[in-house]
């Protein structure tokens, strides 16, 4: 590779700065008041703050709402991460054996993915409307007495189900490219070694998609944890009341809605940890993933 | 162990595009045959569909005396061979021999007793705990051709398995394909675009052009008796050299003006004379033949290859380049004009049109 002389030392740093300005500014400094805030009692009013040491991780980790809602969250993140993966596998196998009209029916799965996440939620929102949406008229067809933000378990299926339905088109998109990288004579070969094609699957397919699965699996995890904020915001309509809400949910209400800015602070340092202990099971996977070929 | 039988095969792809125009072939149990033709003539595509890997559109496959046009492929009873081997990525050496075994539910200590005796035979005994990835061409080849014996299949099916190899590999892995199949006696149906693999390997030579059958028969038989044009330039190297031979009068002469008596029962009134490289012969380096093809060359190229050396040169105006294989490093200048004969019994004659071979009745004479 052809190596870029700069002209002056300085160049590259000169370069690099809008990027790291717009780290700076939006990421580290936040994080960076976060951390210095989780140790404070903020006055509601901004009339100052008094700093109370671990008092703020304290309250909010023995608080049984917190815990509740990190029950939520994991079942919430769990349910999502393995529906959305799971069926997106299931369709990107069935769309690679397609063969006739292949490109239609792949672009109308990946449709969703074109649409705004808000914009997408809204949809969903409206699939799920007391009284226009009509997955609620099948719902109560079918006899269940749907209310979505009223009853507790109906809102967290709702959620569940347009979060779900929001991630499938991408990782549809990465599981047909990682099919469609399975050399075709290998599958050829299993199809002489191998009766069954379910069993194929399992055994030969599915180990080579493994990059890719595992790539997603995180990918997933960190939109059901984090990205998902939008649709339960349009889901509870910015009226949690009693209704289940994920953990960075949960951060947005008590600081905002509770003007309890230090334990909404020490919530995000918590989750801060959570990310960084995720990241580095990643990185450490990934290093020890096999990789092909 | 079984015969394989195709009855008028036939495959049409979508867009009416036919790739494989009605070929029967009677392979008997045991034999070896070789699928031999230029890209795009179908063999592959013909090797698929008796594996089961494309469908047949019309006619008919028997495996052994079953009727297998509808089975899967893990049904057939056949093992494949790959060009490029197609193993099986994420699992070691051993289990990709095991693979085919696991799922025929065959007792695991048999599995066990196959697997380590096709290694044996292979000599990959030492890779078996390795993944393909650690291994080298030539190891993976061997792995491939194991995770076919293992099967004890009824028949392999070899697509093109050395093209991926260096030219030294090759030979050897050639002649290792060729002694094991001895070894198991294993129906084979081999396809490779390298006339030297089909040559040496075959029991039956089935030669292949657009998709239809242009000769079958042993690898001397189609060298020595070229069913037509296609076959004597695709077989032999250098190719056989191929002259218009036309009538005049009651005699047949080439382009130069040279005659050649030739009894023919034919009303054609031109022809194609055959003859390969290596049965042309300069008058001035041995004895002299009184009949056959005798003519002048001009001499263009001399190409030594070692042991021999190819004369490059034409007869006449606007004659193609005509090829003598001749013993021994010789030196000829370009310009030089060479006298050439050719034995009777060493000339062919074809079709003009179809390029189909016509017997000659009794040999050529010159006149």
């Amino acid at each position: 590779m052809k190596r870029v002389q700069f002209s002056h030392p300085l160049m590259p740093y000169m370069l690099l700065l809008p990027q790291l300005a717009i780290v700076g500014v939006f990421f580290l400094w936040p994080a960076a008041e976060a951390i210095r805030a989780s140790f404070y009692l903020e006055d509601p009013f901004g009339f100052g703050s008094t700093f109370v040491g671990l008092d703020n991780f304290k309250d909010v980790v023995s608080a049984s709402e917190y815990s509740r809602t990190a029950w939520f969250t994991l079942i919430f993140s769990a349910a999502v991460t393995f529906f959305s993966l799971s069926i997106a596998l299931l369709l990107a196998v069935k769309a690679d054996n397609v063969i006739k009209g292949a490109s239609t029916y792949r672009t109308l799965l990946m449709w969703v993915y074109a649409i705004a996440p808000p914009v997408a939620g809204l949809v969903g929102v409206m699939l799920f409307d007391q009284h226009i949406g009509p997955l609620n008229d099948l719902a109560h067809a079918l006899g269940w007495n749907m209310q979505i933000g009223v009853n507790y378990f109906d809102t967290a299926f709702a959620m569940t189900v347009i979060a779900v339905w929001k991630q499938i088109p991408i990782n549809f998109i990465f599981f047909l490219s990682g099919l469609q990288s399975v050399p075709k004579s290998v599958q050829e070969a299993a199809a002489v070694d191998c009766r069954s094609s379910s069993r194929r699957f399992w055994t030969v397919t599915f180990p080579l998609l493994a990059p890719t699965s595992f790539f997603l699996l995180i990918i997933n995890i960190t939109y059901a944890l984090f990205d998902t904020f939008g649709i339960i915001d349009l889901v509870l309509k910015g009226e949690p009341g009693n209704n289940p809400v994920t953990l960075v949910y949960k951060v947005f209400l008590d600081g905002f809605r509770g003007n309890d800015l230090g334990g909404s602070s020490a919530q995000s340092v918590i989750l801060m940890i959570l990310v960084f202990a995720l990241t580095v099971v990643q990185f450490r996977m990934i290093e020890r993933r096999v990789h092909y070929s | 162990m079984a015969g394989i039988q195709l009855n008028t095969l036939r495959k049409i792809y979508a867009g009416n595009v036919e790739a494989v125009k009605g070929i029967s072939i009677d392979i008997k149990d045991g034999e070896f045959i070789v699928l031999v033709g230029p890209s795009g003539c179908g063999k592959s595509t013909l090797l698929r569909m008796v594996a089961g890997l494309e469908t047949i559109t019309d006619g008919e496959l028997f495996i052994g005396d079953r009727l297998v046009n509808n089975v899967e492929p893990a049904d057939r009873d056949i093992a494949m061979v790959f060009q490029n081997y197609a193993l099986y990525p994420h699992m070691t050496v051993y289990n990709n021999l095991a693979y085919g075994l696991k799922n025929r539910s065959i007792p695991k200590d048999e599995i066990e007793k196959r697997v380590r005796k096709a290694a044996e035979i292979l000599e990959i005994g030492d890779f078996l705990d390795r993944r393909p990835r650690q291994l080298s061409g030539g190891q993976r080849q061997r792995v491939a051709m194991g995770r076919a014996i293992v099967r004890e299949p009824a028949a392999f099916l070899f697509d093109e398995p050395l093209s991926n190899l260096d030219a030294k590999l090759r030979v050897q892995m050639r002649m290792e394909i060729k002694k094991l199949q001895k070894e198991l006696g294993t129906t084979s149906l081999y396809v490779t675009h390298d006339q030297l693999e089909a040559m040496t390997l075959a029991d039956r030579l089935v030669v292949l052009s657009g998709g239809v059958v242009e000769q079958i028969g042993s690898p001397i038989d189609v060298y020595e008796k070229p069913a037509s044009t296609f076959v004597a330039t695709f077989i032999g190297s250098p190719a056989m050299n191929l002259l218009p031979l036309a009538k005049s009068g009651n005699e047949w002469k080439l382009d130069n003006g040279a005659t050649v008596d030739v009894k023919l029962n034919t009303d054609l009134s031109d022809l194609i004379l055959g003859v390969r490289p290596e049965d042309l012969v300069i008058e001035e380096l041995s004895e002299k033949f009184d009949t056959g093809l005798h003519t002048a060359l001009t001499v263009h190229v001399v190409e030594p290859v070692g042991a021999e050396s190819y004369v490059h040169g034409t007869i006449g105006e606007g004659s193609v380049d005509v090829v003598v294989r001749a013993p021994g490093k010789l030196h000829f200048e370009p310009g030089q004009i060479l006298k050439v004969t050719a034995k009777p019994e060493k000339l062919h004659t074809f079709d003009t049109k179809s390029g189909k071979r016509i017997e000659l009745e009794g040999a050529l004479e010159t006149a």
